[in-house]
């Protein structure tokens, strides 16, 4: 196998794939967000559930290929328990790393650190983006006191 | 028989009337890579097939030793250019059934084609409440010029179903084509499914009707013998790119009383007779419709395709196809996890064979076989529409053309199975 596949698809990725964290629909959700990758049809929908200003939980429900699942996966995994503006920043980070504007994701950030061999297959990115460009607009719109929203996500967006 | 050809005289096995992929294989340079550490098996013809070496040669001549600009100065490069350009396209109207060579535009593409219809003939001939019918497995390229159009005369658009083995539902038919249709658009091989529609017959039943008919031939022209006469079409599209040819060169045949009553898309130079401050006269068709200066070398190499696909023989080509496409098949329904989209049986669609797999994406297929040096398409293959009534965000797609044979198939299939253990099913 060749290794550059295997860089992307690293075990940690596929067992994200294989048993997605986060598929636990939540009693009550503080955010909610939808995202969609209109080139190739891949579906998210993320909500949280906030206490005191921390992620109480988060409920990920993710239709698509299996970087984008992995990436909701472990985002599911990644913000559970933290501060909110931790998240913020998390996410910010994320999607630094995945378009090469930052090397790379401190250790302590468990599986987020997998998603790095995506970057190295341009037309991979937006799939792994997808998940947090969707909690971004969703953490926005919660914060301008907005309800649910739908984002319609590519890699030419910004934010 | 008389099948050797002059440029590969092992192209064709005289006795089986079958093409000798080694043959024809080792025409196109191309092929003859590794990628990512394997053979390339090239499965991507829908959406551009390579060029063969009198392809490449011929523009590579070209440009070494004619190019000039056409139709304008009297030296002979430009002679030379222009007689070469103007051969091509009687090579054209010969190719595709033997039409008058006026009836033949060049443009970019296939796209270009269908909006200079949609543009020059759609705003002179469509008013409210006149009705578009489209089908619904259109590529995006014969569905949104109708669609802008529709919305911007209050038109009407109404669409041929699809059944559930992927050909036109035609049972309503009657009541979808009547005498308000102004309008039929459709595509006469599916770039997805590989159905090759019935676009005789209802070309047909549209003019009964009094309807104008367009049929995107992009994916049928480079597969098929087509004769846009007999088939009966006012408007035929194709592309260069999708047989052999160059990009950026495109083919719109429209009949000449049609062409004739339309103003033309592209204004500029080249497409006038006489240009006054207060008053402009057209050229003749084609010429009208050719503003601005066109793609002459890319239109010249792609005569060179032209010929390849004529020494070949058209019939050929077409019973190739039916022969790896019924191969293909078998081959990918015995696999797990795999369902096929679109019509089974090869003597009634072409080489574009959709896919996809129960648990892996479109995007991960692709992927993964790209790693064994099998290049196929996955997504929506413009044709978003479709996918809706397929249930289906997106489809992998292999597509076959003169130089793949058995081995390629095979290739797939044993990636495909190790896929799914690559990805622990």
């Amino acid at each position: 196998m060749s290794e550059s596949l295997d860089n992307m698809y690293r075990d940690i990725i596929l067992d994200h794939y294989r048993s997605p964290r986060g598929r636990k629909p939540l009693n009550k959700s503080d955010i909610t967000s939808n995202g969609v990758n209109p080139s190739c049809g891949d579906e998210i929908s993320i909500e949280v559930e906030l206490d005191d200003g921390m992620v109480k939980d988060v409920h990920v429900d993710c239709r698509g290929c299996a970087i984008s699942v992995a990436s909701g996966s472990i985002l599911a995994e990644v913000i559970k328990g933290k501060p909110l503006a931790e998240v913020k920043r998390i996410a910010q980070m994320v999607r630094r790393v995945l378009k090469g504007e930052q090397m790379d994701i401190p250790d302590e950030l468990g599986d987020l650190d997998a998603l790095q061999g995506v970057r190295y297959f341009p037309v991979r990115i937006k799939c792994a983006l997808l998940a947090w460009l969707t909690l971004m607009e969703g953490i926005k719109n919660h914060e301008n006191g907005h309800g649910d929203v739908r984002t319609i996500v590519s890699t030419e967006d910004g934010e | 028989m008389e099948l050797k050809t002059k440029n590969n005289p092992t192209a064709i096995d005289v006795e089986s009337c079958r093409l000798n992929h080694e043959s024809i294989k080792a025409d196109f340079p191309i092929l003859d890579q590794k990628v990512n550490g394997h053979r390339l098996v090239y499965l991507d013809n829908a959406a551009t097939t390579q060029k063969p070496r009198v392809v490449i040669n011929a523009l590579i001549e070209y440009y070494r030793k004619t190019n000039a600009n056409i139709h304008r100065g009297f030296h002979s490069l430009a002679e030379k250019a222009t007689k070469e350009y103007e051969q091509t396209r009687e090579h054209v109207a010969r190719f595709i059934g033997g039409v008058d060579p006026n009836e033949i535009i060049f443009t970019r593409g296939t796209t270009e084609s269908i909006n200079l219809v949609a543009y020059s003939w759609g705003d002179t001939n469509i008013k409210e409440g006149d009705e578009i019918v489209i089908t619904e497995m259109e590529h995006h390229s014969n569905l949104v010029p109708w669609v802008i159009l529709a919305q911007k005369k209050k038109a009407v658009l109404k669409q041929i179903p699809i059944t559930l083995c992927g050909h036109l539902d035609l049972s309503d038919i009657d009541k979808i084509i009547t005498s308000k249709t102004k309008l039929l658009a459709l595509t006469h091989m599916s770039n997805v499914l590989g159905t090759i529609n019935p676009v005789a017959e209802l070309t047909e039943l549209a003019h009964r009707r009094g309807a104008v008919v367009l049929a995107d031939g992009a994916q049928a022209v480079p597969h098929l013998p087509v004769d846009v006469k007999a088939l009966g079409v006012d408007f035929y599209a194709f592309s260069a790119h999708k047989m052999l040819g160059p990009t950026g060169v495109g083919v719109l045949y429209g009949r000449r009383e049609l062409l004739e009553a339309i103003p033309p898309f592209n204004l500029g130079g080249e497409m006038i007779r006489e240009v006054r401050f207060d008053r402009i006269t057209w050229a003749d068709v084609p010429y009208k419709f050719e503003g601005g200066t066109p793609n002459i070398g890319d239109v010249i190499a792609f005569d060179s395709a032209l010929t390849y696909l004529e020494e070949l023989g058209m019939d050929n080509v077409r019973q190739h196809e039916i022969n790896l496409v019924q191969y293909a098949i078998e081959q990918l329904s015995g696999l797990d996890g795999i369902e096929i989209q679109g019509p089974q049986e090869s003597s009634l669609r072409g080489g574009a064979i959709s896919f996809t797999d129960k648990d892996i994406h479109p995007h991960d297929i692709s992927q993964f076989l790209d790693s064994r040096g099998v290049a196929i398409r996955a997504g929506h293959h413009c044709a978003q529409p479709l996918m809706r009534t397929l249930g289906k965000v997106a489809t992998a797609r292999a597509s076959l053309y003169i130089y793949n044979d058995m081995t390629d198939v095979d290739e797939l299939v044993r990636a495909l199975i190790d896929m799914r253990k690559y990805f622990g099913l």
